[in-house]
């Protein structure tokens, strides 16, 4: 596996590109003719497996795309979706955008606030939950919307959030595949 | 009755968008048609005539854009679709993912071979975790069947086709800024000219274009350009999914001719404002375009109506609000958005976005001066026409409309130092 870091890197901790094969790693620079164009998703790929984006992992995708280590911290900086310190094990993404906001979704974060004992942007104590106030999901027509992972909730009133809470926290415990709650998480 | 075309497979019982119940519902003949009877040139020519149109935004027709394209060169060239949908409002493009990704990838088959092109890609917003998934199994699925990559069934055609997933930017979305992305960089739009298709992705002649405008060129393939450009008035045709929200009884996406008018697709398809309440304001374009007011509900939803009634089609996101909604409140939440996603490169953007935001909010919480408005109307003036892509002049002119069918209310909250709705919800 040491093939992975590029050897001008030396004996660097290889652990964030680690966890990719080789093989995937390949198949995604196959996809370009430009190996820069690789660098989004292989951020993608070092953020699931670690939960944010390392020092080291930016330092390794920088070696390995023969980008200077600045590009990679800019490009990470630049997308909303990319952590660089760890946060919940799941994000709540709760949208603020003006569909939702007609429709309540302030009162929506503000119950969601209190259910969870933090403000939006923090994390719960017991590192499980990340509050994130976003832009329009595209799910509008369920508004005020919640996006969870791959799952969506909506329309969520305030009256809602202790048992998308409760399913939300039921999912991490089984940390099975997919979700089923009343509240009908759709994808 | 209307027949669809765009989602009529979202009606057939159990459709859940696999390989086979697309191939069972007449899918993927339009591609085996089109490497039978037509060149690419033949193609391009019968999309342009039946008069397509842009479906992401600017509504460029379709068919003039593929011509751009120079051909006889032997550079490559590529085909993007624009899968970013961010455009608060929208919320079409998602579905057409999600439930009938095969129509969307017959579509890409088509533009690719009609431009000459040998590898394509979809560019889809980060934040589509599930539709990503839906997408990338769709594709090796056609692969599989020899669909998508080389010599697609048995003719010299080829393509390869690939899901490149944002990562959270509202300004990817515009097209050059979104190919920036795909290369790997910061988001930043590029200064136009050159545009897209003569130097694009990897500086190569490129064709961006949005999901939903892909998903027809199936349909025209199938039944001609004039069966399309029937529907609809000569400079619109067509179809368009509109997505309704905000306050009305049945949010969701509708497809409709694209000449319905606004009153029947607010009343008839999304059923009215809630709980009887009267309308107020109907943004008709997503979040970046005029408000229009209860006087404009005849005007259809084309693109020149719109533009008469003064304001834009934008990305078919239909916004409907009614008598309960502060319009400072809404200019509070717009400008918080375009502040948000300016990329920052043109001062009169980065700066005046900021200002925009920070005005609104002031008079929004009972804290404004009479100076404000004019001072509103100053900083949408400077931020128009200025700038290297068209986000500035976005997040100035739903304000200035605002101001424009709602100035009393902005008086009324300055004068009375709180908003008279009470809802700083
Ligand atoms: C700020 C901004 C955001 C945009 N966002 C999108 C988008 O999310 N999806 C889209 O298809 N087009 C978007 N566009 C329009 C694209 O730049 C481009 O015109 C479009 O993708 C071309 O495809 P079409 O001709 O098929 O509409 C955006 C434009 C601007 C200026
Ligand atoms: S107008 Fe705004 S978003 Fe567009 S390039 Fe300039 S600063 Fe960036
Ligand atoms: S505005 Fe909230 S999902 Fe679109």
């Amino acid at each position: 596996m040491a093939s992975l870091v590029d050897s001008k890197l030396g004996t660097r901790d290889p652990k964030p590109l680690d966890a990719m094969t080789e093989e995937t790693i390949q198949q995604i620079l196959s996809r370009y003719p430009e190996r820069r164009s690789a660098l989004l998703p292989l951020m993608h790929l070092c953020q699931e497996e670690a939960g944010y984006l390392t020092e080291d992992a930016m330092r390794e995708l920088a070696a390995r795309l023969d980008l200077p280590p600045i590009q990679v911290a800019e490009v990470a900086t630049f997308y909303d979706m990319f952590r660089l310190k760890p946060g919940g094990q799941r994000e709540i993404w709760v949208c603020h955008n003006l569909s939702c906001a007609l429709l309540g979704a302030e009162q929506v974060i503000r119950r969601l606030e209190e259910v969870l004992g933090v403000s939006a942007g923090e994390t719960t104590p017991d590192g499980l939950f990340t509050i994130k106030r976003v832009e329009c999901l595209a799910a509008c027509g369920r508004a005020p919307a919640i996006q969870v992972g791959p799952d969506y909730y909506g329309p969520v009133s305030p009256n809602d959030i202790t048992e998308l809470v409760d399913t939300l926290r039921k999912q991490l415990t089984v940390c099975n595949q997919s979700s089923s709650s009343s509240l009908e998480a759709d994808r | 009755m209307y027949e669809k075309i765009l989602t009529k497979r979202f009606e057939v019982p159990g459709y859940r968008g696999t390989l086979g119940e697309y191939e069972a519902t007449g899918g993927y003949q339009a591609i085996a048609k089109a490497l039978k009877e037509h060149t690419p040139a033949s193609l391009i020519e019968l999309v342009r005539r039946s008069g397509l149109r842009g479906r992401g935004g600017a509504g460029f027709p379709t068919g003039v854009k593929w011509g751009f394209v120079p051909k006889g060169s032997d550079l490559p060239k590529y085909l993007v679709c624009n899968g970013d949908e961010s455009e608060p409002g929208t919320f079409k493009d998602r579905e057409l993912i999600m439930r009938d990704p095969h129509q969307l990838l017959e579509g890409i088959l088509l533009a690719s071979f009609a431009i000459g092109c040998r590898t394509a890609y979809i560019y889809i917003r980060g934040e589509f975790v599930a539709g990503a998934r839906i997408l990338e199994q769709a594709v090796s699925d056609a692969a599989a069947r020899g669909l998508i990559g080389r010599d697609i069934l048995g003719s010299s055609f080829s393509l390869d086709l690939h899901v490149h997933r944002g990562a959270g930017a509202y300004i990817c979305g515009e097209e050059t800024a979104l190919l920036e992305s795909l290369e790997g960089k910061r988001g930043l739009p590029r200064l136009k000219p050159p545009f897209p298709a003569t130097s694009g992705l990897y500086r190569k002649p490129t064709v961006v274009n949005n999901v939903e405008t892909l998903c027809n060129i199936p349909h025209i393939v199938m039944r001609g350009a004039e069966w399309f450009a029937s529907i609809g008035t000569p400079k619109s045709t067509g179809a368009r999914i509109f997505g309704v929200s905000g306050h009305v009884r049945r949010p969701g996406i509708y497809e409709c001719p694209i000449d319905v008018p606004m009153r029947e697709l607010i009343f008839e398809h999304a059923g009215g404002i809630r709980e009887g309440r009267r309308l107020k304001a109907v943004i008709p374009g997503g979040s970046s375009v005029p408000v229009l007011t209860e006087r404009h509900l005849d005007t259809r939803m084309d693109f020149e109506s719109l533009a008469t009634a003064g304001s834009m089609a934008g990305s078919g996101g239909v916004i409907v609000m009614d008598e309960t909604t502060c319009m400072v409140r809404v200019g509070e939440v717009v400008s918080r958005f375009y502040h948000h996603e300016s990329c920052g490169q043109c001062t009169q953007c980065r700066e005046g976005t900021a200002w925009l935001h920070k005005t609104l909010r002031r008079i929004e919480e009972g804290r404004g001066r009479q100076a404000d408005l004019d001072l509103l109307l100053d900083i949408c003036d400077n931020m128009k026409g200025k700038t290297i892509c068209p986000l500035s002049d976005a997040a100035a002119m739903p304000i200035e409309s605002y101001l424009k069918y709602f100035r009393d209310e902005f008086e009324q909250h300055i004068v009375e130092r709180a908003c008279p709705f009470g809802t700083r919800a």
